[in-house]
């Protein structure tokens, strides 16, 4: 076990090396970050020592040296846009994102465990027809369009919740809703499936013979079997995410995470604050994978660690 | 003569299918007296399996019980409004092994938690004293190293030891019925004559009475008191083990013991019973067996009832008639 977490850890170093070497390429080497990021009435003497103060006049191989240098202390260099450093930023957003992600998928994991339990039970009956329907729609629902009309009816025409913006618990319902949906349909439809799947197991029969009840079957038999895949998909909803879903519902309902602050850095051509996001995230992503490693392992004593 | 310990009274269970309903069980009537043990026998399709899961309630949709009765110690177990009561006999009066052992246990779940759940239930155990019951009954059924094995997950311990795991939940709440249905089929032969020999083992020190079900005559021959023969969802013959291996009346029993090989040391060669069983979709409300039957005639097409017959029952007009040329 504490060989793999060790091997898992040297790989995850690994690929945020990878990504390091890919922000570099991108944001030094192709297009000229200097025009990026000042102004078009920018002089060429103001160019020039720009270029100079972000170190763009010494060797490739130099700039490069010093970019990993700095990222291994954290030093990702001073927002252009807060003018302080972009590290300070992303710690300080990183948090408002991490609790919407939190109420969102554990609300999208706490329902559709009973609602794809219940569904399995009779496949074709009007519970699972009905979860079906709704979760197809919430597979088809672009987060953008929903974020925009759960604000019209819910904040606008009930005025029961307020439009956006951070603050009260009450500020966190309509971003968590509507970041859950996607991740609910996903999550019921496959606890569904391997529900029924599993139900039809014969160990299931000997639980049965054994005179154990329905409720004591599922939760202690099939849910444990569930588990197993479970994990695995919740890890990729939890990276689709935190890489993808909170960029649009932070920025539909004006939420201080790093999804909107990502968004504000690219608007102003702030590269060093997106440099501080994309490494932060592959850092978290590639942690979450070990992780989930570990837990499955847990879950499943057959599985492999390699 | 004792109470019988489970009464099956003319039950019928179909399945609807899309083709049509499926009659699967015709009309089957059996009893079980307590310590006795009851060879079930007959082809795939007969009806063995599907006796079996009645009686432990494990008929889901689109299977039904459409008829008939299932008595346990005088007391009805089939039925939706008794289901509920049922729950107390299942697991813990009668109980069940199966087919496959390497898929009957949870992968996930520790042998010892899987043992320990039956009498957490059934005989309020706590935690402590369950595990330790899990112990004294992996050693019963001849586990060694039991306290480390009870934290071993299934897919550590070989078939025959997972059939051995299957047998330790069987018994744990001392039952008065197990029902074995084809408890060694997915095993290879060492282990078969192991697992029956602890079948047996128990059976004597516990006074349990057990339904075994095979197609393997065998088995039956070894192990059994009594047999009754399944052929397309009705019994056409029971009677005394020695009796029907002996001298068997009904001409698919004749032909089922003459086409198995070993219990008959003089045989050259061994001679099947040609064509097949008829579909139950549509079947035939005359005898099932008489399109295959060499005596059958007109006469046969009428419903053919289980009536007394030496020692045993059998559901044949012509019982005791030599079916086959040569001698059984």
């Amino acid at each position: 076990m504490l060989e793999f977490i060790v091997r898992r850890l040297f790989q995850g170093i690994l690929v945020v090396f990878g990504v390091t070497a890919t922000v570099f390429v991108v944001t030094r080497l192709v297009g000229d970050p200097v025009a990026l990021m000042l102004p078009l009435s920018a002089t060429e003497a103001q160019r020039a020592a720009f270029a100079q103060q972000i170190g763009l006049d010494q060797p490739i191989v130099t700039q490069f040296l010093r970019f990993v240098g700095d990222i291994a202390t954290l030093d990702f260099g001073n927002s252009l846009w807060q003018r302080r450093p972009a590290i300070e930023v992303v710690f300080e957003r990183l948090p408002n994102t991490l609790l919407l992600i939190a109420a969102g998928l554990g609300a999208a994991v706490m329902l559709s465990i009973p609602l794809g339990a219940v569904s399995a039970l009779r496949p074709g009956g009007l519970v699972d027809r009905l979860t079906m329907s709704v979760g197809l729609l919430g597979l088809a629902m672009p987060q953008f369009w929903l974020g925009l009309v759960a604000i019209v009816i819910f904040a606008v025409t009930l005025k029961w919740l307020p439009t956006s913006g951070m603050g009260t618990a009450a500020h966190l319902v309509l971003p968590a809703l509507t970041l859950s949906l996607t991740p609910l349909a996903r999550f019921t439809m496959m606890v569904r499936a391997s529900m029924i799947d599993e139900l039809n197991k014969p160990y299931v029969k000997t639980a049965r013979a054994k005179g154990l009840g329905l409720t004591r079957i599922l939760r202690v038999h099939t849910l444990r079997n569930i588990l197993v895949p479970f994990l695995s998909i919740s890890g990729w909803e939890l990276i689709s995410t935190l890489s993808g879903y909170t960029v649009v519902v932070e920025t539909v309902f004006a939420w201080p995470g790093l999804g909107l602050t990502a968004v504000q850095a690219i608007q102003r051509g702030d590269l060093f604050l997106m440099q501080a996001i994309v490494f932060v995230i592959a850092f978290l992503i590639v942690l979450i994978g070990i992780v989930l490693d570990i837990l499955s392992k847990a879950v499943d004593p057959r599985m492999e660690l390699n | 003569m004792t109470m019988p310990l489970l009464e099956i009274d003319n039950l019928h269970v179909c399945f609807d299918t899309r083709a049509g309903t499926v009659q699967a069980l015709r009309g089957v009537s059996l009893s079980v007296a307590p310590g006795e043990t009851l060879g079930i026998v007959g082809e795939s399709g007969s009806g063995k399996s599907v006796t079996a899961q009645a009686v432990m309630g494990l008929i889901d949709v689109p299977g039904r019980i459409s008829g008939g009765e299932i008595l346990w110690q005088g007391q009805p177990l089939a039925g939706v409004d008794v289901t509920r009561a049922a729950r107390g006999i299942w697991g813990r009066e009668i109980t069940m092994i199966f087919q496959n052992p390497m898929t009957s246990l949870n992968p996930l779940m520790t042998i010892g938690a899987q043992i320990a759940e039956v009498v957490e239930l059934h005989m309020g155990f706590d935690r402590r004293a369950a595990r330790q019951r899990a112990a004294e009954l992996l050693s019963a059924v001849g586990i060694a190293g039991a306290e480390r094995r009870l934290g071993q997950y299934p897919h550590e311990f070989s078939g025959g030891m997972r059939q051995r795991v299957m047998i330790a939940m069987g018994i744990a709440c001392e039952p008065k019925l197990l029902i074995a249905d084809e408890p060694t089929t997915a095993l290879d032969v060492t282990i078969q004559a192991q697992i029956l020999e602890l079948l047996a083992e128990l059976q004597e020190k516990m006074g349990l009475a057990i339904v075994l079900i095979t197609h393997d005559l065998g088995i039956v021959a070894g192990l059994c008191h009594r047999v009754a023969v399944m052929y397309a969802g009705q019994i056409v013959e029971t009677g005394p083990v020695d009796a029907i291996f002996e001298n068997p009346s009904h001409p698919y029993t004749q032909g089922l013991i003459r086409s198995t090989p070993g219990l008959d040391a003089d045989e050259e060669r061994l001679t099947a019973i040609d064509g097949a069983p008829p579909g139950l979709l549509r079947p035939p409300s005359g005898c099932a067996f008489l399109p295959r039957c060499p005596i059958g005639d007109e006469g046969c097409r009428a419903p053919q009832r289980l009536r007394a017959v030496g020692s045993g029952t059998v559901a044949c007009r012509k019982a005791g008639e030599q079916a086959w040329r040569e001698a059984v």
